[in-house]
């Protein structure tokens, strides 16, 4: 396989570059405009730092009634747009083109409103995704989808890729926790979907909206659930000899009518890189740990824990480690939420994010691995156990280009497993361009020209993050 | 009239591309069951899923369900109840509502998003579709979703689909999350409080780290004298035991409820559910949907207009079934003009076919969401074959 396409700028507007820049400029204030090359630079890529695309202009709106002012110029010119809220897509979805003006709502990232009756958070896109929980947290509350990249990405970007984390067994991913969005639409027409009320009217336009990858709109604001915080919360270790008894054991807590808040799988080479950064008190002498974690009050943690660990032992667990504190709670999550920077500590690495049947596990454990092998690299597995949505980490050399090929070629490989054994080739991160060429083995013609359709009621000429999620061949309009 | 009634996906294409051809607009039908939902529709034939029937994959450990369209709701509930588990979001049943019969699908269940009191905590029946397969207007089979709950791959047209009515295609196969059923559920009943008090108990309770999966409250005179203000806990039994005692702490300002457990806790649920309250009578039904502390206010501002009026809460109070006179519209007007400045909409759920003829049932959409409501009903059904008008008039 060779390096993923771009599409080939569009001469015509590269000509327009200083008409079009110029126009930019009537609808923002100055600040918000950047087009000196060093500047712009910073938005040439996203986490997917392979590729990288320096964009035409980038503009950073203050106001909704910028978007839409700015949305509404570049679809009358003609100009692509790819919307960016803190550019930590690791699926590439925010990476740009040369003839595109990327539409940041970085500055929009205020919260606007809080209703703790209505358990119910009023913020603009560009808000980060902890900020929301920080903003709750004093009172008890939080926002529940939580990625790894939480510190960074914006409520704007988890609509986008419609995110998880490691808390969405129990609580869901974007798409469960948002009830509302003010959408700008490349007319530049404003509208609202859903609000603090649990159903919109219509139809569901918001869960087409959420996980849309920036093709439909620029979503400005967003009403998104609140939850109040279970009174505790208490992860805990479980190290196995072997990761097809974590599998099991796994299957057998789901079984037994327990749902944990989370539970997260690593492997061996996962286990050190974390362990090493971290210094979280991982064992090292298991094949596979899963981090559990229980909510609920110290009696019922107790409880609940003396069920999950009597599974566990049933399924040959080597090492279980509870936490004591709230320090060691916090040093365990440190080190899987960390596991990305971790690794990128050691090595380059790409990060794949297939999900497959849980059952299908041991299988695809053993299988991810001599693919891998076969490449003559190294992989890391750590994975969001509870619902069979993988992350492993392929590590490489990123000065080698022939490395780097195989590196990309194993991904592939590993994604075409996960769609064959009956999955999905992307559980949280989105398609983006990174996956973009796959989609043809996980969906027929007429699967995609009927998603492509439905794009088309939104973008017509195909402006709105155009290079993206499809095949970048046999598009269809309308 | 011509009912056809498909034994296969492959079957089902074919009827739709002749239909097509002919430009005769098909009802769609699982049971029957929901007959009278939505406008009045004109169509001289049916295309049923009663010959596309069968679980097609159940995972117990993976918690997936999959079953064909026509496939009784009922059949689907019995084989996870064998195991121990259940659909997350309690759909309703309409039959009591709507005086009809039939056996309810799961397709319908799925093409209507039919949800009930568990939706305040575990979402509705859209958050829990993971997978479908339906026949499009054009008769091309297409699948969205699939078995894995973590799926984010492409547009999500699951979504689109739950709850548009058989507007945009016919479900051949649907696919749900499900979970275990609790060890235990009761039932806390707080007597004689006022809809603004019932509410704020509500929400402080929805509020609290004691996680209740249900929260309801039936005014004085719905269904027995004295208003009654619910809040149900599902767990494991020692939880159950421990977090009553710290709700009923916590809300101890409004006295010591009742606790009930069995039947009575699930007879009690299935009258808010399915809006059993409002069955056998002639007054048209609504379903309003608000934020839950504005329910109270939106009940306030529409007796105010209609005296008659009567309703219960659901959902925290975000969910107001309200039963006014039928009259010549169903007082949409009055009630829809009531909603206006609170922020939520209406969907009339029960009335005579000349007034769901003549009033809108589905709230009206602004104008750019209704072109792009109209744009996604021209990309999935070009020939508008499919239940025309059954959500909004033209599309
Ligand atoms: C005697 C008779 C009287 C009728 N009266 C009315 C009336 O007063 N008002 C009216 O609006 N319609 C009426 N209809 C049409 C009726 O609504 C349709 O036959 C059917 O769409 C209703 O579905 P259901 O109740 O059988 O399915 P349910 O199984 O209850 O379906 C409810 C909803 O789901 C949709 N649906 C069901 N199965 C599928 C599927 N597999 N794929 C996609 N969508 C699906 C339906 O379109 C419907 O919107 C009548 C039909 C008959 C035969
Ligand atoms: C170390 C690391 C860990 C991560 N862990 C996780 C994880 O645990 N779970 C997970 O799901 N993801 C994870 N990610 C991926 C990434 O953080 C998410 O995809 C995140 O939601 C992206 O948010 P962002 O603000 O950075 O968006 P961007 O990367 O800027 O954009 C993402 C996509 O959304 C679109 N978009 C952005 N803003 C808007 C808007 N306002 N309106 C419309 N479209 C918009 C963009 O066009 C793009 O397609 C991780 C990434 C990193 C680098």
């Amino acid at each position: 396989m060779s390096a993923i396409a771009f599409p080939v700028p569009d001469p015509t507007i590269l000509a327009r570059r200083e008409q079009i820049i110029e126009g930019l400029s009537r609808l923002v204030a100055p600040a918000a405009l950047i087009t000196a090359e060093d500047e712009r630079r910073p938005y040439e890529t996203d986490a997917l730092t392979a590729y990288r695309r320096l964009p035409l202009a980038v503009v950073l709106p203050s106001t909704t009634q910028e978007v839409a002012a700015v949305l509404k110029f570049c679809g009358e010119q003609g100009v692509p747009v790819v919307p960016r809220g803190a550019g930590t897509s690791l699926a590439g979805g925010a990476i740009p083109q040369e003839d595109a003006v990327v539409i940041g709502v970085s500055k929009m990232n205020r919260i606007l409103a809080i209703d703790y009756a209505n358990r119910v958070a009023k913020v603009q896109a560009g808000v980060t995704n902890l900020a929301v929980t920080g903003e709750v947290s004093a009172e008890g509350f939080f926002y529940a989808p939580d990625p790894s990249s939480q510190l960074a990405c914006s409520i704007g970007g988890n609509i986008g890729m419609n995110s998880g984390g490691a808390h969405c067994l129990k609580y869901g991913v974007t798409t469960n926790n948002v009830l509302g969005v003010t959408l700008v639409m490349l007319d530049g027409s404003v509208v609202e979907i859903g609000g603090a009320h649990l159903d919109a009217p219509g139809l569901d336009l918001l869960g087409l909206i959420v996980g849309s990858e920036g093709q439909l709109g620029i979503v400005t604001e967003a009403t998104v659930r609140i939850l109040r915080s279970a009174e505790g919360a208490r992860p805990v270790l479980f190290g196995f000899p072997t990761s097809e008894q974590a599998g099991e054991a796994v299957a057998a807590i789901i079984g037994a009518g327990i749902i944990p808040v989370a539970m997260e799988f690593m492997d061996k080479p996962a286990i050190e890189i974390c362990e090493a950064f971290a210094h979280a008190g991982y064992p090292m002498d298991v094949e596979a740990l899963l981090i559990i974690e229980v909510e609920g009050s110290d009696a019922e943690m107790d409880a609940q824990l003396a069920r999950i660990v009597a599974i566990a032992r049933e399924h040959g667990v080597k090492t279980v480690k509870e936490s004591k504190s709230a320090m060691e709670a916090a040093a365990i999550w440190k080190g899987r939420k960390s596991a990305f920077g971790a690794t990128g500590r050691i090595a380059d690495y790409i990060c794949m994010d297939g999900t497959i049947p849980t059952g299908q596990l041991p299988h695809v454990l053993r299988r991810m691995d001599e693919i891998v092998k076969g490449y003559g690299l190294r992989v890391a597995n750590v994975f969001h156990a509870g619902d069979g949505n993988l992350h492993p980490l392929i590590l490489y050399n990123c000065n080698d280009p022939v490395e780097a090929q195989k590196a990309e070629d194993a991904g592939m490989d590993i994604l075409k497993l996960c769609v064959e054994v009956g999955g999905c080739l992307t559980g949280e991160h989105g398609v983006g361009i990174e996956k973009r060429d796959l989609m043809t083995f996980q969906f027929n013609p007429e699967d995609l020209a009927q998603q492509m359709r439905v794009r088309a009621v939104f973008d017509q000429a195909w402006l709105l993050n155009p290079a993206k999620v499809f095949p970048l061949e046999g598009r269809v309009a309308a | 009239m011509t009912l056809h009634i498909p034994t296969t996906e492959a079957q089902a294409c074919a009827i739709v591309k002749s239909v097509i051809g002919s430009g005769t607009p098909l009802s769609l039908a699982g049971g029957n069951t929901r007959a009278g939902l939505g406008r009045t529709t004109q169509t001289q034939s049916t295309l049923s899923s009663a010959g596309l029937s069968g679980i097609t994959i159940y995972e117990p450990a993976e918690m997936v369900i999959g079953a064909r369209a026509g496939t009784p709701l009922a059949l689907v509930q019995a084989t996870l109840a064998e195991r121990g588990q259940m659909l997350p979001f309690e759909p309703m049943d309409h039959r009591a509502l709507l005086g009809t019969e039939g056996e309810p699908t799961i397709g319908a269940v799925a093409a209507g998003n039919i949800s009930g009191p568990r939706r305040i905590n575990a979402g509705a029946a859209r958050d829990s579709l993971i997978g479908i397969r339906l026949v499009n207007g054009r008769g091309e089979a297409i699948k969205s979703g699939g078995r894995v709950m973590k799926n984010v791959t492409g547009l999500d047209l699951v979504k689109l689909v739950a709850g548009s009515h058989g507007t945009l295609g016919f479900l051949t196969e649907v696919i749900f999350r499900v979970l275990p059923a609790p060890e235990r559920v009761v039932t806390l009943v707080w007597r004689g409080l006022s809809d603004e008090t019932a509410v704020g108990l509500l929400s402080a309770a929805l509020g609290s780290p004691f996680e209740p999966f249900a929260a309801a409250h039936l005014p004085e005179g719905i269904g027995a004298d004295q208003a009654r203000t619910l809040l149900r806990l599902e767990n494991f039994s020692d939880s159950i035991d421990y977090r009553s005692r710290e709700l009923i702490e916590l809300l101890r300002l409004h006295g010591t409820p009742e606790m009930l457990e069995g039947a009575a806790s699930g007879e009690l649920w299935h009258d808010v559910r399915d809006a059993r309250v409002f069955a056998g009578t002639e007054e048209a039904v609504w379903r309003l949907s608000v934020a839950p502390t504005d329910g109270p206010r939106a009940t306030a501002a529409i007796a105010a207009r209609l005296p008659g009026a009567r309703w219960f809460y659901d959902w925290g109070g975000g969910l107001v079934w309200l039963a006014v006179p039928a009259g010549d519209d169903a007082a949409a007007g009055a009630i829809r003009a009531a909603l206006k400045p609170l922020g939520g909409h209406a969907t009339l759920v029960r009335a005579p076919a000349a007034i769901r003829a003549a009033v809108p049932v589905f709230e009206p959409l602004a104008e750019p969401l209704m072109r792009v409501t109209a744009g996604i009903k021209q990309s999935f059904d070009p020939a508008g074959i499919f239940e025309p008008g059954r959500m909004y008039a033209g599309i």
